[in-house]
């Protein structure tokens, strides 16, 4: 583009860089990115931050706050340009400037405006647009091509940014007014099947034709149109995010009629269980459980996911999703305190070749580099520990990547009730509303297509973590003066959602144009279904209003009146007094037609391969521990500051170089009780997709154990499902869900552990060329247990040179899914997936459980994806101490033909298995708690830090140093 | 005797708080929390307390720098109230994001002419600063400190603290080479990562720090800034390793508020 004709910004512009003596790690970093993205021509690279400032400024003052606000004396070196002046010609580098797009919300241009409102520097210019923008300085012999590959791949994303290659143009100022209007009819009376189908996906409504019916016969009744803010308000609520009509609606499945998967199978489990320390469960933001009883402390905890709009943006879309699972703990009953996140991925294999990533999607490690730094950079910054998690690989997550996001809270059993009365205000505190986020809820109950990137850039939120960070210091400030009466938050569909269920019971009238907007021109449904972040809405009695509002203007928080609950069971919106909706809650939330769903299941024709004797054992184990879902996640982990708020007792790593992965996290979040909580999951999309039912069953026992093994309380442990499948509307996919439900119900009654929140992700297919791919099934699984003494807690690495190992529980030729197979069976491998023996298991972990709550456990491990030869190999690294082991008397099931014993005892995944260290003075303690659960005692621990496993007659199977097992487990990708 | 009062300090994005209260409390103190817009608004509070903390957070995100706006903010605000209440003999502690604020507000360095004037209008004098890791990541890891020969009041040579860092721009850095040798002159290098005598000093020295630098005082030694977090290892279960330990009454964490207490004498300004 010939820089001379385009417009340049009419503002002062600012351009940092780092004085060229300081080491700049930004640019260093991107040499790194750029060189694995194969472009080898770029020799260097600077990189400026920029800023946009009003023009009516003086260049004395613009000048002053480059130096005394965005600009480092030490470090840094700046340029100021006057408005529309033209940067000097860099004849040695090519530059590329990243700015976000008009109206995406630009975090640290908020800070700047209020920096320069609270320190005066801005003057009178203080309240005019500013923004920002990075300048990248590319040196070296670079094409134009190779220039543009790296603005595209490595710097910016042109979803949310405009990318400028050789030009100075960067646009500056709020965006452009929309056309907004009053009352807006859309015609559908007398529409055909097809012109409402039309409208339907038109108008992104992502309702099907029943739906359309029931609309269509509810307004003929009515005899009038429907407003588009009705339509809106109807799609938004009843949209499959918000409905969950999958698993409400009638499902038949092998000549059974299923009327409510959800209430058949997982609420079942929790109201058969009927768990007196249940206080709260499925039907608010978050389960609540009983946590300290003498103090009238509670935890809480919720799992989101966000899938969609993290395959489009990785860095907003994750960022948004834990803020957002954030403020479903913030709007749980009067509101918690978050105390963890947890997050776990599911993405496409990250040596994946460039070439072989489908169109329109970005390769796996970037999403997995942007979801990492997206929960990194919210959750750090909101000051609540990232924990636990994990992440999984898989080629059909390319297309489709998974981002969970969980929270954990504590609050108090006397708020956990919230009621809304007739006269409450509708408070809408935090942020401002936008054109973000419109048809969140409806794009994520959508299908991804190649163009999903381009049509649906408008379902990207970008996050601003202190706007929430202000709210939960406002909320909690309120909720304890006892200020309002019910919060909840403004998640998918926005207002629409967030006052719609508020007022379900009652009614609410809302004036839309009284919400605070960051620009002007937005329509009223945009405003009410605006998925802008970082908004929770309260119902506040009107004598206690102002009180209210003071408290979160003492937190620079800014707060609005939009309307009133009412009692006339109606949901009433006006825009500046003109009426553009008037419909009865009653048909917005029970109006839902029920479909029937065909669903049917069949396993994949995949041959059991069987197991012979790996020629080379200990390189059969060293594969395992390298493999992507097992290796060390150290990079992610690091990243996150996962001891701020100073309780935690089990980190994600432990042992004495503090690179032992952890079964699960345990916190002591109160300081007037030493009882903690712990937190840990389990997934296996490889089990899902050959036996969703054992799936289930082994998913679930994962978490348990992994919770076990620190030291949860197995009888105090509440249990979450997160469901993330393809498209339920096919039969194949809704039987694999039907299946894994009914697991989930067997578990949770043989565990006698309660399902107490859940989510569901359900259209999670792409299309690549003609051919839709849905992922693998996916069900997570979080466990949340107390831990009655957290000076009872385990950690997972060898303590002390003589102690006994032990291995509890029953090993089987359970390799279907396993790590091993996946890794000897490239072209895809059948067998048997590991589920546990719903009669013993509990007994097991009972009997764990007891011992390591006596103190007679040194260390604990469980058994998981790579079977005992991974956990022993972990257990031992972590210790910096060795082991010797003979696993010949591990008994076995029957073996099916083909299976080697020892070979099976080593990397076969059964469930309920641990591996336990015990000291001499402890062992017969411990021995006689597993009278009735299979109990071998296979080694010791060694000073000599080598793990030596020997089998059948002695031979040796493996024998590698600690360094070497290390190594391995580090091998994989570091981000 | 009435303990010492210690006001913490907040502002948006602060969110070390309530443990930095707590180990004050545990270490003995009573304890203010005060929102700074409060605290600008009444700097006279500071009269009643004995010491000024400043804990770790995001103070507004850390948006533009770490520490940067709520720096200038302080600067700008209470420059003198909180140069006097030092100077008074009062106490002054930013841990992380508060080391980060009190460096860029230069109430840990003062140039000479802000020391003569007792105010500050300008960032061009600072000679220390905090820049990126060196890995350009933030990093959550345990470290062990070590206190250097220091004027620090509270501090005693020697002692070794291990506690977590966690940051993204940690790394100490100077203008030059004599700005060091002042610093180690004035005996305001008050804390150092300890690192491996031979190999890598990464990840022990977490950031890239000169001279493995973790901490620095004002030159009275009554005003002190760390990245890593003590507060964070006061119980006997903070520490990474306490499963391979014996029974252990506290954290080494403690005992550095517990002696910054001890030092804490009433102020009058």
């Amino acid at each position: 583009m010939d820089t001379a004709t385009a417009t340049l910004p009419n503002a002062w512009r600012v351009e940092v860089f780092r004085r060229p003596s300081v080491d700049d790690p930004e640019a260093n970093h991107l040499l790194g990115a750029v060189q694995e993205l194969g472009v080898e021509s770029l020799q260097g690279a600077r990189v400026g931050h920029g800023y946009l400032l009003p023009p009516a400024l003086s260049r004395e003052a613009a000048n002053q706050i480059a130096t005394e606000l965005l600009s480092d004396p030490v470090l840094d070196e700046f340029t100021l340009y006057a408005p529309e002046e033209l940067p000097a010609p860099n004849s040695t580098a090519r530059r590329v400037l990243v700015a976000k797009k008009a109206g995406v919300m630009d975090p640290v241009a908020l800070t700047i405006a209020r920096g320069l409102k609270r320190t005066g520097l801005g003057g009178s210019a203080a309240d005019a647009h500013i923004s920002t923008f990075t300048a990248y300085e590319l040196m070296g012999e670079l094409s134009d091509e190779d220039t543009a590959l790296i603005a595209r791949r490595a710097l910016g994303n042109e979803t949310i940014e405009d990318l400028l290659l050789d030009s100075e143009a960067l646009p500056y100022g709020p965006p452009a007014e929309g056309s907004t209007h009053g009352r807006v009819e859309v015609p559908i009376l007398e529409a055909d099947d097809e012109a409402l189908m039309k409208l339907s996906t038109e108008g992104c409504l992502s309702l099907n034709l029943v739906e359309m019916h029931a609309i269509q016969a509810h307004y003929r009744e009515a005899e009038r149109e429907p407003t588009a803010c009705e339509l809106e308000t109807i799609a938004q609520t009843w949209s499959e995010h918000c409905k969950h009509k999958t698993f409400a609606g009638v499902i038949e499945m092998d000549g059974e009629r299923i009327d409510n998967l959800l209430k058949t199978t997982i609420k079942r489990a929790t109201d058969e269980l009927d768990k007196p320390w249940c206080i709260s469960v499925f039907h608010d933001n978050a389960g609540i459980i009983e946590f300290d009883p003498a103090s009238g402390w509670d935890l809480c905890v919720k799992v989101e996911t966000h899938n969609h709009p993290s395959a489009i943006d990785p860095y907003g879309g994750a960022g948004t999703g834990i803020g957002g699972v954030i403020r479903d703990i913030l709007g749980v009953g009067l509101g918690a305190k978050p105390i963890a996140n947890t997050d776990s991925f599911f993405v496409g294999p990250l040596d994946m070749p460039r070439e072989d990533v489908p169109k329109g999607s970005m390769h796996p490690r970037r999403i997995l580099r942007g979801v990492v730094a997206g929960v990194r950079d919210y959750g750090n910054r909101m000051g609540i520990p990232t924990v636990s998690g994990g992440v999984w690989v898989h080629p059909r997550y390319v297309g489709n990547p998974l981002v969970y996001a969980g929270t954990v809270g504590l609050i108090p059993r006397s708020c956990a009730d919230k009621e809304v009365r007739p006269g409450d205000a509708i408070l809408v505190v935090g942020g401002r509303t936008g054109r973000d986020g419109i048809h969140g809820a409806t794009f994520s109950s959508a299908e991804l297509t190649e163009d999903s990137d381009v049509v649906s850039s408008a379902a990207v939120q970008i996050g601003d973590a202190i706007a929430e960070k202000r709210v939960l210091d406002g909320l909690l400030r309120a909720r304890d003066l006892g200020l309002y009466r019910a919060v909840t938050d403004c998640g998918a569909g926005g207002f629409s959602s967030a006052v719609g269920e508020m007022g379900e019971e009652c009614g609410a009238e809302v004036d839309l144009e009284t919400a605070p907007l960051k620009y002007a021109g937005l329509s009223p449904e945009e405003v009410w279904i605006s998925e802008a972040q970082e908004r929770m809405v309260f119902a506040v009695p009107p004598e206690k209003l102002e009180a209210c509002r003071a408290v979160f203007e003492a937190e620079d928080c800014e707060s609005a009146v939009i309307g009133t609950f009412t009692d006339t069971e109606r949901l009433v919106l006006r825009w500046h007094g003109e009426v553009v909706a008037d419909m009865e809650m009653s048909f917005l939330h029970d109006g839902t037609p029920k479909p029937t769903r065909k669903a049917e299941w069949s396993a994949p024709a995949l041959q059991d391969p069987g197991l012979p004797m790996p020629s080379d054992a200990g390189a059969a184990l060293l594969a395992c521990l390298s493999h992507p879902d097992v290796a060390s996640k150290e990079w992610i982990v690091r990243q996150y500051d996962h001891e701020v708020q100073g309780a935690s007792v089990v980190k994600p790593f432990v042992g004495t170089r503090a690179d032992g992965p952890s079964d699960a996290a345990v916190l002591r979040p109160l300081d007037t009780t030493n009882a903690g909580c712990a937190i840990s999951c389990g997934a296996n999309p490889r089990y899902g997709l050959l036996d969703p039912y054992r799936m289930a069953l082994a998913v679930i026992d994962e978490a348990l154990r992994n919770s076990v093994a620190c030291g949860g309380d197995p009888e105090h442990t509440a249990i979450l499902d997160n469901f993330s499948w393809g498209n339920c509307d096919k039969p194949d996919r809704l039987g694999a869900l039907v299946l894994a439900s009914r697991g989930c119900y067997d578990a949770a009654m043989a565990y006698s552990t309660p399902f107490i929140s859940g989510k569901d992700s359900l259209n999670n297919e792409y299309r690549v060329g003609d051919e839709t791919i849905a992922i693998p099934p996916t069900l997570l699984i979080s466990a949340l247990a107390k831990v009655q003494d957290v000076g009872n807690a385990t950690t997972m690495d060898f303590k002390e040179p003589g102690n006994s190992i032990y291995l509890v529980g029953q090993t089987e030729a359970e390799l279907g899914g396993s790590v091993h197979f996946d890794l000897n069976h490239p072209e895809g491998a059948g067998g048997t997936v590991p589920a546990p023996e719903l009669e013993t298991a509990p007994r097991a972990m009972r009997s764990l459980a007891g011992a390591i709550s006596a103190g007679e456990v040194r260390a604990c491990h469980d058994l998981s994806e790579g079977g005992l030869a991974v956990a022993a190999a972990e257990s031992a690294f972590a210790g910096d101490l060795g082991a010797e082991l003979d696993v010949s008397s591990v008994p076995l099931g029957e073996l099916p033909e083909g299976y080697d014993a020892d070979a099976t005892r080593l990397f076969s995944e059964s469930c309920t298995r641990w591996l336990v260290e015990v000291s001499p003075e402890n062992e017969d303690a411990f021995r006689a708690r597993f009278e009735q659960t299979p109990l071998t005692h296979i080694g010791r621990v060694t000073e000599a830090p080598r793990l030596i496993v020997r089998g059948t007659e002695h031979a040796t199977l493996i024998d590698l140093s600690t360094d070497e097992l290390r190594a391995a487990h580090q091998s994989g990708f570091q981000g | 005797m009435s303990s010492p009062l210690a006001i913490v300090t907040r502002t948006a994005g602060t969110n070390c708080d309530a443990e930095t209260v707590r180990a004050l409390e545990l270490a003995g103190a009573r304890v203010e929390l005060i929102h700074i817009h409060q605290l600008l608004a009444e700097p006279q509070r500071l009269q009643e307390a004995s010491m000024c903390v400043f804990p770790g957070g995001f103070s507004y995100g850390d948006d533009i720098a770490a520490g940067r706006v709520y720096g200038l903010e302080l600067r700008d605000g209470m420059y003198t109230e909180l140069s006097n209440f030092v100077a008074a003999g009062g106490l002054v502690l930013g841990i992380c994001n508060g080391f980060q604020v009190l460096t860029e507000s230069g109430i840990l360095d003062p140039p000479a002419e802000a020391t003569a004037a007792g105010s500050l209008h300008s960032a061009e004098g600072r000679q220390i600063a905090l820049h990126a890791n060196a890995s350009n990541r933030f990093e959550c890891r345990w470290i062990e400190l070590e206190v250097a020969d220091t004027a620090c009041v509270w501090l005693e040579e020697g002692q070794r603290i291990p506690c977590p860092a966690a940051h993204a721009e940690g790394r100490f850095v100077v203008r030059d080479d004599s700005v060091l040798e002042r610093l180690k002159t004035s005996r305001q290098v008050a804390l150092r990562y300890v690192v491996p005598t031979e190999g890598d000093t990464y990840p022990a020295n977490p950031n890239g720090a000169v001279d493995h630098i973790a901490g620095v005082c004002d030159p009275s030694g009554r005003a002190l800034g760390l990245m890593p977090h003590p507060e964070r290892n006061v119980l006997p279960w903070n520490h990474p390793q306490w499963t391979r330990r014996g029974a252990r009454e506290e954290g080494e964490g403690l005992a550095f508020f517990r002696q910054m207490v001890h030092a804490a004498a009433p102020v009058s300004v």
